[in-house]
């Protein structure tokens, strides 16, 4: 079995995103860049379930300029296998980027795709289950414990009322959630090896797949801000303030 | 055609706070016609609740045995069956919404508007992108649905009062049979619902271990409130995940927050940004909580805690 791994780029999770003063964008030069930490962690994920010898090979995929072949180099040091960049100049939308990893299903045939539950820059949280209706299989998203045996997996889902526990068949698409596992730390020796293994980039026209209509994003603007707090010196002072509030 | 369908969010029994609250987000669309429908095994009870909302239009009550669990793979073809009708199809974005609306979105083709916070009209929203750090306007072309997740902290629930007429109908698919529910672990703590509570204490890392938690339920239960936590504090275990508020958790509006022990990084801020008042109690006043919060006490929690439970 292979699985499939989408790595998107993304703002680390650390840096204190701004929105350009003219309302057009995020301020994104020089920022640091890293894999989405949802996606880090399918990909762990995927490398155990290959090292207790339930899948043969991990392939990692992203969809944008050269610059993502950063992120792909990382994730074969961590341990996949090869890496396909799908060339795409300006981003792509959750609904495009499914049809891209749709094409990629077709070619690659694997038996479970991994992605990320959220992308933490469009924090759309579409892209798998869009997917796993183009392709007419399982979803299995915001997966915390993955379970394989005989062809089905037995997938652990954090939802509002707790942990939801479900099977499906594979092929079947899972999305990571926080506490599925915590990523491995890359170390040198594989960051050299990396280097040699293969790394393939196809074209939107390679793949045949047209882009589906974006949804238009207007304008950017900052959060409005909390007004600035108060700091009490005892219990009984913040109590009182509560009670003038009506809050107690 | 300007008609919005809500997909209802319940637990087969109880219609869900969230629907409620996605309906006051969907009559902010300027649309008079709002029909919600409910997939369940046994919808009759759920599309009475319904149909006692204000501004519910009509309900589409729709059984099946195999809507007994909410499966993206079997409700998402359903909701693409009755798309032709709706300029407008809304879900809270709530883990249910976000499961199975995205799925239906594709099989309609086109991109979902995940999580407004604000209407602007019919097909121009505000929406958090970055984990809140920047609010997008975003707008839907003319020439297609509108497919959208409604952020629940960011509207009240819709009122009773109203008597829509309650619809049945059939199902169009049938169950693809390769997705099966086998168990829900719930929490199923006592006390308030923490998605709805007007009063939510929460506590973080510093409280150590699922026994020093013990006094966050005190004082919470004193205060007839949810208990809530920082994602360090679930993925120690000291309490189950259902309880992380915050980017990947909760996101809740209370009228009054308390963050304990929480040092206030921006993913659990992003829970919280609705909240009323917010108060932090940190041992450390350079803790970024202090930041956003209304009310701020420097000290040890283990000496507040218990003080603040005796004083209220
Ligand atoms: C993609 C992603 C998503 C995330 N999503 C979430 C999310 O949804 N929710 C979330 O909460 N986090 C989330 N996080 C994690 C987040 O970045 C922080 O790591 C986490 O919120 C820290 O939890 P904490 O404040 O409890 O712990 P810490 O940051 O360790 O803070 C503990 C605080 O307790 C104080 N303290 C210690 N002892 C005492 C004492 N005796 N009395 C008083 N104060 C004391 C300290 O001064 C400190 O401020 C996410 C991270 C990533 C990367
Ligand atoms: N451009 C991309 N390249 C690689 N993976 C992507 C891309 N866009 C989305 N994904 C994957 O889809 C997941 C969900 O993204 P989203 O639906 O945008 O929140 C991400 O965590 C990634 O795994």
């Amino acid at each position: 079995m292979k699985i499939l791994v989408t790595l998107k780029r993304v703002v680390d999770y650390n840096v204190r995103v701004r929105v350009k003063s003219d309302g057009s964008g995020v301020e994104t030069d020089g920022v640091k860049m890293s894999i989405n930490p949802f996606d880090e962690i399918a990909l762990e994920e995927a490398l155990r379930i290959k090292e207790r010898g339930e899948a043969e090979e991990v392939i990692v995929a992203s969809i944008g300029g050269n610059e993502v072949q950063q992120q792909l180099r990382t994730g074969l040091a961590m341990g996949a296998d090869r890496a396909i960049q799908v060339d795409a100049e300006t981003p792509v939308q959750p609904l495009t980027a499914a049809r891209i990893f749709l094409e990629l299903v077709k070619k690659e045939e694997p038996g479970i795709v991994f992605l990320g539950k959220q992308a933490i820059d469009d924090d759309c949280n579409q892209t798998g289950q869009m997917l796993a209706a183009l392709w007419d299989r399982p979803q299995a998203t915001f997966a915390s414990k993955v379970e394989i045996a005989d062809g089905t997996a037995t997938v652990a889902r954090e939802v509002d009322a707790g942990l939801e526990y479900i099977e499906v068949d594979l092929p079947a698409v899972m999305t990571s959630d926080l506490r599925l596992n915590e990523p491995r730390f890359v170390k040198l020796p594989e960051i050299m090896k990396a280097k040699r293994k293969p790394l393939e980039t196809l074209s939107l026209d390679d793949l045949g797949v047209e882009r589906a209509a974006d949804i238009e994003m207007t304008t950017f603007e900052p959060p409005p801000k909390r007004g600035g707090g108060k700091i009490v010196e005892s219990v009984e002072a913040l109590v009182s303030e509560l009670k003038a509030k009506g809050l107690l | 055609m300007s008609r919005i369908l809500i997909i209802a969010e319940h637990d087969g029994e109880t219609l869900n706070p969230s629907t409620a609250k996605a309906l006051t987000g969907a009559s902010g669309l300027g649309i008079s016609d709002i029909d919600v429908a409910v997939f369940a095994a046994d919808p009759a009870g759920v599309a009475e609740q319904a149909a006692k909302l204000e501004g519910v239009t009509r309900v589409l009550s729709i059984a099946g045995e195999d809507f007994a669990h909410a499966l993206a793979a079997r409700l998402a073809p359903e909701i693409k069956a009755l798309a032709d009708d709706y300029s407008h199809i809304l879900a809270p974005s709530t883990t249910f919404g976000k499961d199975v609306l995205p799925r239906a979105a594709a099989l309609i083709g086109v991109n979902q508007v995940s999580d407004i916070q604000e209407v602007i009209d019919a097909r121009t929203f505000k929406r958090p992108i970055y984990a809140g750090n920047a609010i997008v306007t975003v707008k839907v072309a003319e020439d297609q649905p509108v497919v959208a997740t409604i952020r629940t902290a960011s509207f009240a629930a819709a009122g009773e009062g109203g008597s829509a007429e309650i619809e049945s109908r059939d199902a169009q698919g049938s169950d693809p049979g390769h997705t099966r529910f086998v168990k829900l672990e719930g929490g199923g703590g006592e006390g308030p619902d923490l998605a709805s509570a007007p009063v939510v204490v929460s506590g973080g890392r510093a409280m150590g271990s699922s026994e020093g938690f013990d006094i966050i339920y005190s004082l919470a239960k004193k205060l007839n409130a949810a208990v809530g936590a920082s994602r360090a504090a679930v993925d120690a275990g000291y309490v189950p995940n259902e309880l992380q508020v915050g980017q990947t958790g909760k996101i809740i509006a209370p009228d009054l927050y308390f963050a304990i022990g929480i040092s206030g990084a921006i993913q659990h801020l992003t829970g919280i940004k609705d909240a009323g008042t917010i108060v932090a109690i940190n041992k450390d006043p350079e803790a970024p909580i202090f930041e956003v919060a209304d009310l701020g006490l420097v000290g040890d929690l283990f000496e507040i805690v218990p003080a603040l439970e005796k004083a209220v």
